[in-house]
């Protein structure tokens, strides 16, 4: 198993620049996934480390040694398809056994390693059965029994559970992430379901636009997004956003709308009078009468044992989870009372975070 | 289904009386069709005087005649003569006897169709192979002016290829590729690569990608993907192409007639050829495409399913 390196990886196709000057590492035994809107880049990012493509510029190290420009089969990767890729022509067996077959291991040994990766993916039973006849499930075991047997240096994966239903694909990322947990294996994952990325990675590096805009372990990028792209893609429903116009001095603890006054965490910069953002997530509102901050219910979403309401405020819809017991008729007003200590400020142009405790109590550490 | 229909009637499913008429235009078609195939069969099977009596005979009494005047040449002797030589060898013998002739030697039918199975094969199997590379490369790789080199292939194919026939002609006469099978191989390949590459080009785009690049990452060169990858998956383009070049060289008449005349003349410019005594000798051009037609039947035959499959593959996706 081993660490990989991208530094300074671009890749442009034609004028357009699908990845820009990306920098990350992903540490040995590590399970990263690479998470972002479709077009951000993150698949072109998966696709050079495999050596499936060229990057424009910037290079590529596994284990240290500068790989940028080996062919993709001098890499020792293994790389897990969304569509799978199983050979329709081939059995589960041989579909599994190709790439030993290719290495030239001896017979016996790619049937005993063969069979003994089917039984970790529990598809021992269905070895000799053709592949066009497997579920959708089976067709992703056997699509990881062909990464596991080679005991690569790490695994990459381009949504391997996209073509997944809804149901299944909870139940194989829990399976995904046991098996990361036994083989301890080097991983890339590509998703575009922040619910996958949330549940199985131990960092998450968030792309927009060619850009990896966050990199950083699931709780970090979920409590601490640097910029409103990431608190917006990340968490369902997504950071709130409240806009409004100040200027702020270094270790201001409050911000003002019009005569409601917000706690937050001390702010750590010094802010010229500009457009600024105020972030929360749902979780963090709460409804109580006497706060200042008040706005009209537009409706609510019944989940069971939460519910969202959207409340229309002067400064932008907002979306609260709630106990469900509590019952707010449409357009009834409500106070609004946010979390102190869990709000994020962004900068209205560019949208990046503003230096403040929440972030940089946790940035030293 | 069937319980259903007396209530209801699918809106994509025809009605049985719509099927009906289909399946009566389609027989009727094939009937007609088959009409000018029955007779060349039949005509294998009579006499030279019933070949060309008038009314038609349909109904006649068979013969063996035509096949045998078809492997064989004759000459004309005396009846004495005939009377010496002791009993027939044979059924041919026979029949041969009764028009006071006796066989001289075996005809050139034989060499002529062996011919015809070298070029077809030949040629088909070099554009196939030609086509399914470059079908490949166009798939593939990012070719600078791709679509005008796919346009300038087809157009190879947009004037009938006897339009070039005196050029080829001076071009073969000068290249000694005259009267040789090698040379008909070529030319009929350069006919057929224009179709290959168009037809392969778009099977080989159905095949994902991926399949070639899990088994590069497997540690596969290119080449070798391409052989254990590619093909097994496009043997349904490749054998709906070979169907379409083997018909195409196989029936190939005008060139054959202008470029082969000796070693390498091919079948069909040698059939209707056949001379007997006083004109054409009928049963013996029936009997020799009776038997020129079976190498081709047998060949779609075996291939058909694919065929069928080939020609609607793409058309609806999976």
């Amino acid at each position: 198993m081993a660490e990989i390196k991208v530094e300074n990886l671009q890749k442009s196709f034609g004028d357009f620049v699908a990845v820009k000057n990306s920098n990350f590492v992903v540490a040995d035994g590590e399970f990263v996934v690479l998470l972002g809107p479709s077009g951000c880049g993150k698949t072109t990012t998966l696709r050079m480390i495999a050596g499936l493509e060229l990057p424009s510029a910037g290079r590529i190290l596994l284990e240290g040694k500068d790989v940028t420009f080996k062919r993709a089969g001098e890499r020792d990767i293994a790389f897990v398809f969304q569509m799978f890729a199983l050979y329709p022509h081939m059995n589960v067996r041989a579909n599994i056994g190709f790439s030993l077959k290719c290495e030239g291991v001896a017979r016996a040994e790619i049937r005993r390693r063969v069979e003994e990766t089917a039984r970790i993916l529990r598809i021992d039973h269905m070895l000799d059965m053709s592949v066009s006849g497997l579920s959708s499930g089976d067709r992703q075991r056997v699509a990881l029994g062909r990464a596991i047997v080679r005991e690569p240096k790490c695994f990459l994966m381009d949504e391997p559970l996209g073509a997944l239903d809804a149901e299944f694909r909870h139940l194989m990322c829990g399976e995904l992430r046991g098996l990361h947990n036994r083989l301890k294996a080097t991983t890339v994952y590509v998703t575009h379901d922040q619910l996958e990325a949330m549940s199985m990675a131990d960092k998450i590096a968030v792309m927009n636009k060619g850009v990896i805009e966050q990199f950083a372990a699931p709780e970090e990028i979920y409590q601490r997004p640097v910029s409103m792209f990431v608190a917006d893609f990340i968490g369902s429903p997504p950071m709130n956003f409240l806009h409004f116009e100040s200027g702020l001095a270094r270790g201001s603890t409050e911000v003002r709308f019009g005569e409601a006054v917000v706690a937050m965490p001390a702010v750590h910069e010094e802010l010229a009078p500009s457009k600024l953002v105020l972030g929360v997530r749902p979780e963090h509102i709460r409804f109580d009468d006497t706060s200042k901050l008040r706005g009209a219910v537009y409706g609510s979403e019944y989940l069971g044992t939460t519910q969202i309401v959207t409340v229309d405020t002067p400064f932008g819809q907002v979306k609260a989870r709630t106990s469900s017991e509590l019952s707010l008729r449409p357009g009834s007003h409500v106070g609004l009372q946010l979390n102190s200590e869990r709000l994020s400020l962004f900068r209205g142009d560019g949208g990046r975070a503003v230096k403040s405790a929440l972030y940089e109590g946790e940035a030293h550490g | 289904m069937s319980g259903a229909s007396t209530t209801a009637h699918s809106v994509v499913e025809p009605s049985g009386t719509s099927k009906r008429i289909a399946g009566f235009l389609v027989i009727l078609y094939a009937v007609v069709s088959m009409i000018p195939l029955a007779w060349i069969f039949a005509t294998g099977w009579k006499t030279p005087p019933d070949s060309i009596s008038y009314p038609p005979k349909v109904v006649f009494e068979p013969s063996l005649e035509g096949y045998c005047n078809l492997f064989t040449t004759r000459t004309r002797q005396t009846a004495a003569y005939i009377e010496e030589l002791g009993p027939p060898q044979g059924e041919c013998d026979e029949v041969t006897r009764r028009r006071e002739m006796v066989i001289a030697g075996s005809s050139n039918y034989v060499p002529r169709f062996i011919n015809s199975l070298v070029i077809a094969f030949g040629s088909t199997f070099l554009a196939v192979s030609l086509g399914v590379f470059s079908a490949y490369a166009f798939s593939r790789f990012k070719i600078p002016l791709a679509d005008d080199l796919l346009f300038f292939i087809l157009s190879t194919r947009m004037m009938p290829p006897i339009a070039v026939a005196i050029p080829i002609y001076l071009m073969y006469r000068e290249l000694g590729l005259s009267d040789s099978a090698l040379g008909m191989i070529l030319l009929y390949t350069a006919v057929n690569v224009s179709l290959a590459v168009w037809l392969l080009k778009g099977f080989i785009d159905e095949i994902p990608r991926e399949y070639e690049e899990a088994a590069m990452i497997d540690g596969y060169t290119r080449l070798h993907a391409f052989f254990k990858v590619v093909l097994p998956q496009a043997a349904t383009g490749i054998a709906a192409t070979a169907i379409f070049c083997m018909i195409f060289a196989w029936n190939e008449y005008a060139f054959a007639v202008l470029l082969t005349s000796g070693q390498a003349q091919t079948a069909p410019p040698f059939i209707p050829t056949i001379i007997g005594e006083g004109g054409m000798d009928w049963p013996a051009v029936g009997a020799g495409t009776t038997l020129f037609l079976i190498p081709i039947v047998v060949f779609t035959v075996l291939l058909r399913k694919h065929l069928l499959r080939g020609i609607t593959f793409g058309a609806v996706r999976k």
